[in-house]
């Protein structure tokens, strides 16, 4: 549901509340940074300074705590990214089962090199250490959403099924 | 057939759901273990011989009992879901599949140390496994299996599903604490033990996802019958993760006894293509790696302890003889420098430094001196950090250039030549 302004974030009454809620759920309201930032992620797109400013105020932290935060979690952009993630596992099961091919074509087929944007803002391709679903080698995650057994032809297929 | 005790619900459809876990038997360890006392549901635990499944392979109840005795503070139960050493994927399968037995698990766990508040921590990157475990948790809150009062004992029991947003060290269990704080992922150093002073400050007990899957079964079944399908030391089966250059990759349930030869060539199906073994990582990336000559050894946390490596998290990565182990190194060496929380001086400097030398090996520019600079950086630098990170990493550094130095070497001396 990106939508609101990474430049001016602010929470809907009914996101306020929910930012309440999870943070009535720990003995230190604090504990809940982390759910916070996810869904002022989901709102904002991605967590500019000024979203980390905002959640701050939020929780009575310090900017820095929030940008220190930020900055040691990989799920959290800092930047615009693209409609869909594209995530390929690079460690030891992938590599062996020829995760190299798979990021080789990718890089091909959407034109640009890992850690880049495609020009249409369409895909955001990155390479991600182990996902945890070895059994499924080489994999990759988009969005939310695990891709296993990858095979060039596959790749094309799940891209294809991206708008 | 061997028993089954994680994966005996896997195949029935809707396994994940309240029902179907009630109809095999769920929520009867849970009624039973409120007619015992705390201290005998620990007791039980303990003679089970359950250890750690995370990991660590520590004696469960013994973790258990280290919660100061008569104290009156809050003290919380933390589910370690922050599955993420390379190689691993069995939780996953157990939160999708069978959550209420985590869920009962808990239940119990908290019981034993007088726990009103849990929280399951799970990896941020797992987002149908978080789907489906708060589906699993609303469903128990609505039949009065959690919250106020569970199934009239009088006793209250609140979960939290808490979602983590992508770092490795926070499956180590005190920076998985820290990160539950709302902070970075940073580990503490011990002591305090997290069962004095764990989460915001209270005496916490963290458990890893299939250690508490393990404990319903031996609360009903008992802790004799438990131990017995283990090692004198080392009690049940166990979940083994296998991935990499075998026949049928996936998790297989075993008792910790196994044989590595046997998980490999008789439940994994063998080496496809007509390839021989040429090495295998026994317990997630950061174990030692075997040679094809070391396999014949048990799965237990001791068996593979006398044989200089761990049983870790049983991911079990199987690599044919295609496989570059310079190749390997470096990408293992990446891991560990890319996920160093970068705390400690020791790690933080030589997962980085490591990473650099095994990649220029690899790039055929590795110079005469770099296999010994290795070593002696991570021997030196294991065991002087706050966590067991970078022990770790040492784990495979040694092990892959020791047992596969010619292959090091020949890389060298042809970058020497050109």
């Amino acid at each position: 549901m990106p939508g609101g302004d990474p430049r001016n974030p602010r929470f809907d009454p009914e996101q306020i509340a929910e930012v309440q809620r999870l943070q009535s759920l720990y003995p230190d309201r604090r504990g809940a940074l982390l759910p916070v930032l996810h869904l002022a992620q989901a709102t904002f797109g991605y967590v500019s300074l000024e979203v980390e400013e905002y959640v701050a105020g939020l929780f009575e932290l310090t900017p820095a705590h929030v940008h220190e935060v930020v900055t040691f979690y990989t799920l959290f952009f800092q930047a615009p990214k693209g409609r869909h993630v594209v995530s390929v596992c690079h460690n030891l099961s992938c590599h062996l089962m020829g995760a190299k091919t798979i990021i080789e074509h990718l890089k091909q087929r959407l034109g640009v090199e890992v850690g880049e944007t495609t020009g249409d803002g369409r895909v955001t391709l990155l390479t991600v250490e182990c996902l945890c679903a070895c059994e499924q080698a080489p994999m990759m995650q988009v969005d939310d959403r695990y891709e296993g057994l990858l095979t060039p032809e596959k790749v094309d297929r799940v891209l294809e099924g991206l708008s | 057939m061997a028993e089954k005790v994680f994966t005996r619900n896997f195949h029935l459809k809707d396994s994940h759901t309240l029902g179907v876990y009630r109809e095999t038997g769920g929520y009867t360890a849970v009624a039973k273990a409120f007619r015992m006392e705390p201290a005998a549901i620990t007791e039980e635990v303990k003679k089970s011989n359950l250890r750690g499944l995370g990991g660590a392979g520590f004696p469960t109840g013994t973790k258990w009992s280290f919660i100061p005795k008569g104290s009156t503070a809050p003290k919380y139960l933390v589910v370690n879901a922050d599955e993420g050493e390379p190689g691993t994927f069995k939780d996953r399968y157990l939160l999708e599949r069978d959550p209420h037995a985590v869920i009962e698990g808990m239940l119990i766990a908290a019981r034993a140390i007088d726990s009103h508040l849990g929280f399951i921590y799970i990896r941020g990157e797992y987002v149908d496994p978080w789907r489906v475990v708060s589906g699993a948790v609303r469903e128990a809150y609505g039949a009065g299996l959690l919250g106020k009062n569970v199934l009239g004992s009088g006793f209250d029991f609140d979960v939290v599903v808490h979602r983590g947003a992508g770092a490795y060290i926070c499956g180590e269990e005190t920076g998985l604490l820290s990160s539950l704080e709302g902070k970075k992922g940073w580990p503490k150093i011990k002591p305090p033990f997290p069962a004095i002073k764990g989460a915001f400050g209270q005496p916490t007990i963290v458990n890893n996802v299939e250690t508490l899957a393990a404990v319903p079964p031996i609360i009903n079944r008992g802790a004799a019958w438990f131990a017995g399908l283990g090692t004198k030391t080392q009690g049940g089966t166990r979940l083994f993760s296998v991935s990499g250059h075998v026949v049928k990759p996936g998790v297989v349930e075993a008792p910790v006894s196994i044989t590595l030869r046997s998980l490999i060539y008789e439940e994994c199906g063998g080496i496809p293509n007509g390839r021989r073994l040429k090495g295998v990582v026994p317990g997630g990336s950061s174990a030692a790696i075997l040679t094809a000559d070391e396999i014949d050894v048990t799965m237990d946390v001791d068996g593979l302890r006398n044989a200089g490596t761990m049983a870790g998290s049983a991911g079990v990565i199987v690599m044919d003889d295609t496989v570059s182990m310079p190749e390997a190194l470096m990408v293992v060496a990446r891991f560990y420098a890319h996920e160093s929380c970068g705390q400690c001086t020791p790690c933080r400097e030589s997962t980085g430094w490591i990473y650099k030398m095994a990649h220029r090996i690899v790039e055929g520019k590795g110079r005469k001196e770099d296999l010994d600079t290795i070593l002696d950086v991570a021997k030196r630098g294991a065991g002087t950090t706050i966590c067991a990170f970078y022990d770790g990493a040492v784990g495979p550094y040694i092990s892959y250039i020791e047992k596969y130095r010619d292959e090091f070497e020949a890389l060298i001396r042809r970058a020497g030549d050109a």
